[in-house]
C-alpha cells in the first residue's frame, strides 16, 4: 500500500495553496493511518468549515464534512452510536476553537475517543485572512490593520485544562516527528488532541511578513523545541514540541457501556 | 537495516505547485524547480533517501522509489 | 404484546411515540417545557441497550443526532424556542444532507426567553424557515395524548421515507397536561425502518441518486460503502460541486420529494365538519378549544365545524381550500399572531371571510374567547 490507495485521487490537486502547511498535515496523516494499517472502512473523518476541513473530501474513509465549529459534536454522535468506529476530525484554529470552543472543551471533558487533528495556521484562510482565536497579539490580518489587541490561546493548555487524555503539539516542519505523533493520538484511548502548526504563507505569512512557505517553516524549525531537548532546556521561551499529556482516564463510550449494564439490572429488579 | 538505494523520483508535475519546500529543505541539493515552476531533478546521483521532499510535499507530488536488497520498499 | 393504558403527560406520550417508533439514540440539552422528553429517555434509551446523551447545548445535541443518524440509528432530539433557533443551521444540514431525524420542538412564548411555562404556537414559521435557503420540511403537531403517540411514530416514519428531518410542533399545554394514553400493540401502527442499500462491495453505491420511486438507499458509516457527506451542493455521490446543472436539480429534489408527498404527508382530522357554515381551523392545544366550542354549539344545532390540522408543514392548501368551499366565514384558531392565518388565506384566495382567533398572552385560548369572536362575525355581537 502507498499513501495513494487512501486519497480520492480524482479531487487532486488539491484547493490548497502552493506551500500551504495543510497539505503536509494531509501527508503526514496518510502515513499514520497507512503505518497504522486501520481498515479504511472502520474511519470516518468529520471535518467543519474552513481550508482545514477540505481534508475530509480528499481521503478514502467514509467522510462528514459538516458545519463551522461543530464537527466534534457530530463526531460525539458517531462515536457514542457506534463505538468501534475510528473517529478523527480534523480542524483549524478558528474551527475548534472560535466557533467550535465549547464543543472542543466538552469533547475533551468526556474524554470520548476521538482524535482532534487542529491545523493551526492562527488565520482564517478560507475567508481571505481574518485574525484567529490563535493569532495573538500585534499581528496584521484583514480585520486588523492596525494589528491585534487580543491575545491568543495555548491550546495545549487548554486541551490539558479541559481533560483531554492526550495532548501533543508539532508542526508542518517536523514530519517525521508529525506521523508519530499523529499515530500516537490516532491509537490512543480517549480524547486526543494534536496541535500541528501549519503555515498558511497566502495570507498570514504574507500579511506578516514571514516570506514564504519555506522561510516560515524555517520558523518552525528556529523557533520550537522538543521537550526534554537541550536545545529547549537552553531556550525555555521556545514553542514547545512533542507530548504534554497521555493517561488513561476513563473513556466515555466504554463507561456508557457501564450505564447500560446498571440501566439492565434495575429494570430487571423492578420486573421482579 | 541495509541502506536503501534511490531506483527513481515519481514526480508528478500535475500536482506539484511549485512552492518549493521540497528544494528548499533537500540536504544535496537534487531537484530544482523548472521555468514553469514546477519540481525536476537535478542531480538524481546525489540523493540519499531521506524522503523528506516525499514527507513535507504539500501537493503528494514527490514519491521516492528505493530498492533495499535489490527489493522494492 | 397487549394494549397498556397509561396516564401520562404529554412529553411522555411523545417518548413512548418514539420508542414504539424505534429511537435508539437521542441527544440533547435541559429547557423548559420538554425537558422530561429527555429525562426520561436517559431511563429507557440504557435498559434497552441504546444511547442517550446530554450536550453541551442544543446546536450540538442537533449535530451529534446528525452522527448517530449516520451509523444507521432511530435518532431524535428534544427542545424549546431558544434551543430550537439554535438548532437551525444544523436543520438545515440534516435538510441538505439527507439525513432521517426527528427534532421535537415543545413550544414556549417568544421571542427570545418569552415565557418558558407558558403556551404559544409561535414556532409555526420558524418551522418552516428558520433555517436559510429553499428547503421544503415537514411538521406535524397533535392535540391530544393518543395523536401525540401516533404523530410522533409518523414522523419517525417519514424521516426514514423521506430521508429529511422531521419537526414535531407540540404546544407546553398539551406536554405538560396528563390524560389517558393507550399504547398501541406491537404492529397495529406500521413502522418504517431505515432503508439501506442492498450493494455489495466495490459496486459503484450513490447515496444522492434518488431511485424511480424517489426513494435513496442509505448505508451505514462504518459499513462497506465509503462515501462522503456535506452541506455543500453535492453530486450523486455526495462531493461537492457547483455544477449549475447539479446545484439545480438537488435543490428540486429536497423540496420536490417532500412537496410531491404532500397527500401522504398530510394528517388532519375532522369535527361536525359536514354542511358547517362557519369552520374553525386549528391545531394542537387550541384545537382543543375549538373542538369544545363546535361541538357545544352543535348541540344546540348551529353549524360550526372544525378541521384540525395535524401537518402544518408542508401546508395543505388543496385540503383548506377543497373542505372550506361552502364556509360562510373560516376562523383560524391558534396561539400566534396569524402564523397558519396566512396559510389559510393564501389557500382561500378571497379572505375577506377568513378571520384570526387568536391569544397571545401565555393562557390557552378557551371556547369563550373564539365564541365571542364567532358572535361578532355572525353579526350577533358578544
Amino acid at each position: 500500500m502507498s499513501v495513494k490507495d487512501y486519497i480520492r485521487e480524482r479531487f487532486f490537486p488539491h484547493i490548497w495553496c502552493p506551500g500551504c502547511g495543510h497539505g503536509i498535515v494531509l501527508n503526514s496523516f496518510l502515513r499514520a493511518v497507512e503505518q497504522l494499517k486501520i481498515n479504511k472502512n472502520k474511519i470516518v473523518i468529520t471535518s467543519g468549515i474552513g481550508c482545514s476541513a477540505r481534508i475530509s473530501g480528499y481521503v478514502d474513509f467514509h467522510s462528514l464534512h459538516t458545519i463551522h465549529g461543530r464537527a466534534l459534536a457530530f463526531a460525539t454522535g458517531l462515536k457514542l452510536s457506534k463505538p468501534k468506529l475510528k473517529i478523527i476530525v480534523p480542524m483549524g484554529d478558528g474551527d475548534a476553537l472560535a466557533i467550535g470552543g465549547n464543543h472542543f472543551i466538552h469533547a475533551a471533558r468526556r474524554n470520548i475517543d476521538v482524535t482532534a487533528i487542529i491545523m493551526n495556521n492562527r488565520i482564517y484562510g478560507m475567508t481571505g485572512g481574518q485574525y484567529s482565536p490563535l493569532s495573538g497579539l500585534n499581528i496584521k490580518a484583514s480585520t486588523a490593520p492596525f494589528l491585534t489587541i487580543e491575545n491568543d490561546f495555548n491550546i495545549v493548555e487548554l486541551a490539558k485544562a479541559a481533560g483531554a487524555s492526550f495532548v501533543a503539539r508539532t508542526t508542518t516542519y517536523h514530519v517525521l516527528e508529525a506521523v508519530t505523533l499523529l499515530k500516537k493520538a490516532i491509537k490512543h484511548k480517549g480524547f486526543s488532541v494534536i496541535e500541528i502548526l501549519s503555515q498558511c504563507p497566502t495570507y498570514f505569512g504574507r500579511k506578516n511578513k514571514k516570506g514564504d512557505a519555506c522561510s516560515m517553516l524555517e520558523l518552525y524549525k528556529k523557533n520550537t523545541g522538543k521537550i526534554g531537548s537541550k536545545k529547549l532546556n537552553n531556550n525555555p521561551d521556545l514553542i514547545k514540541r512533542g507530548i504534554f499529556v497521555n493517561n488513561n482516564k476513563p473513556e466515555y463510550c466504554e463507561e456508557y457501556e457501564k450505564i447500560i449494564q446498571k440501566a439492565a439490572t434495575a429494570a430487571a429488579i423492578r420486573q421482579i | 537495516m541495509a541502506r536503501l538505494k534511490l531506483k527513481e523520483h515519481l514526480i508528478n508535475q500535475d500536482w506539484c505547485k511549485g512552492c518549493g519546500i521540497c528544494v528548499h529543505f533537500c540536504p544535496k541539493k537534487v531537484l530544482k524547480l523548472n521555468a514553469m515552476e514546477r519540481v525536476e531533478v537535478l542531480n538524481p546521483e546525489n540523493c540519499i533517501c531521506c524522503k523528506f521532499c516525499e514527507l513535507r510535499c504539500p501537493d503528494l507530488a514527490i514519491e521516492v522509489l528505493t530498492t533495499q536488497d535489490g527489493k522494492h520498499d | 404484546m397487549t394494549s397498556k393504558i397509561k396516564f401520562v403527560h404529554g412529553n411522555e406520550a411523545c417518548v413512548r411515540g418514539a420508542l414504539y417508533a424505534g429511537v435508539n439514540f437521542f441527544a440533547g440539552y435541559p429547557i423548559t417545557p420538554s425537558t422530561e422528553i429527555a429525562e426520561i429517555l436517559s431511563q429507557k434509551l440504557p435498559e434497552q441497550g441504546d444511547k442517550f446523551i446530554q450536550m453541551e447545548d442544543e446546536i450540538a445535541s442537533m449535530c451529534a443526532i446528525i452522527g448517530a443518524s449516520l451509523t444507521g440509528h432511530k435518532v431524535m432530539t428534544a427542545t424549546s424556542g431558544p434551543g430550537f433557533s439554535l438548532k437551525q443551521e444544523a436543520l438545515g444540514y440534516a435538510c441538505m444532507a439527507e439525513i432521517p431525524c426527528v427534532i421535537v420542538n415543545v413550544q414556549r412564548g417568544g421571542p427570545s426567553t418569552g415565557n418558558p411555562t407558558h403556551v404559544s404556537q409561535g414556532d409555526v414559521n420558524q418551522a418552516r424557515w428558520g433555517t436559510h435557503g429553499d428547503h421544503s420540511i415537514i411538521a406535524l403537531t397533535a392535540s391530544n395524548h393518543q395523536d401525540i403517540f401516533e404523530t410522533t411514530v409518523n414522523a419517525f416514519n417519514f424521516a426514514e421515507t423521506y430521508r429529511t428531518p422531521v419537526i414535531l410542533l407540540f404546544d407546553e399545554t398539551i406536554c405538560h397536561m396528563r390524560e389517558k394514553l393507550i399504547i398501541p400493540r406491537k404492529n397495529d401502527i406500521p413502522i418504517v425502518n431505515r432503508f439501506r442499500t442492498s450493494l455489495k462491495k466495490h459496486v459503484d453505491y450513490h447515496p444522492y441518486l434518488p431511485r424511480e420511486d424517489g426513494r435513496l438507499p442509505m448505508s451505514d458509516f462504518g459499513d462497506v460503502h465509503r462515501y462522503n457527506v456535506t452541506g455543500l451542493f453535492h453530486d450523486m455521490w455526495g462531493f461537492p460541486s457547483n455544477n449549475p446543472k447539479i446545484v439545480q436539480e438537488l435543490l428540486h429534489h429536497i423540496n420536490d420529494k417532500i412537496e410531491n408527498s404532500i397527500h401522504e404527508i398530510t394528517k388532519y382530522k375532522e369535527h361536525y365538519l359536514e354542511n358547517a357554515e362557519y369552520i374553525l381551523i386549528s391545531y394542537g392545544s387550541s384545537a382543543r378549544s375549538a373542538i369544545h366550542m363546535a361541538k357545544n354549539r352543535t348541540q344546540r344545532g348551529e353549524k360550526i365545524g372544525v378541521l384540525e390540522l395535524q401537518s402544518l408543514w408542508p401546508f395543505p392548501h388543496a385540503l383548506v381550500r377543497e373542505k372550506c368551499s361552502k364556509a360562510k366565514a373560516v376562523l383560524v384558531v391558534e396561539m400566534n399572531m396569524g402564523q397558519i392565518l396566512n396559510q389559510v388565506k393564501l389557500a382561500l384566495g378571497d379572505s375577506k371571510n377568513v378571520f384570526l382567533a387568536n391569544r397571545i398572552d401565555g393562557n390557552l385560548i378557551t371556547p369563550t374567547n373564539i365564541k365571542a369572536l364567532l358572535r361578532v362575525i355572525q353579526g350577533r355581537g358578544v
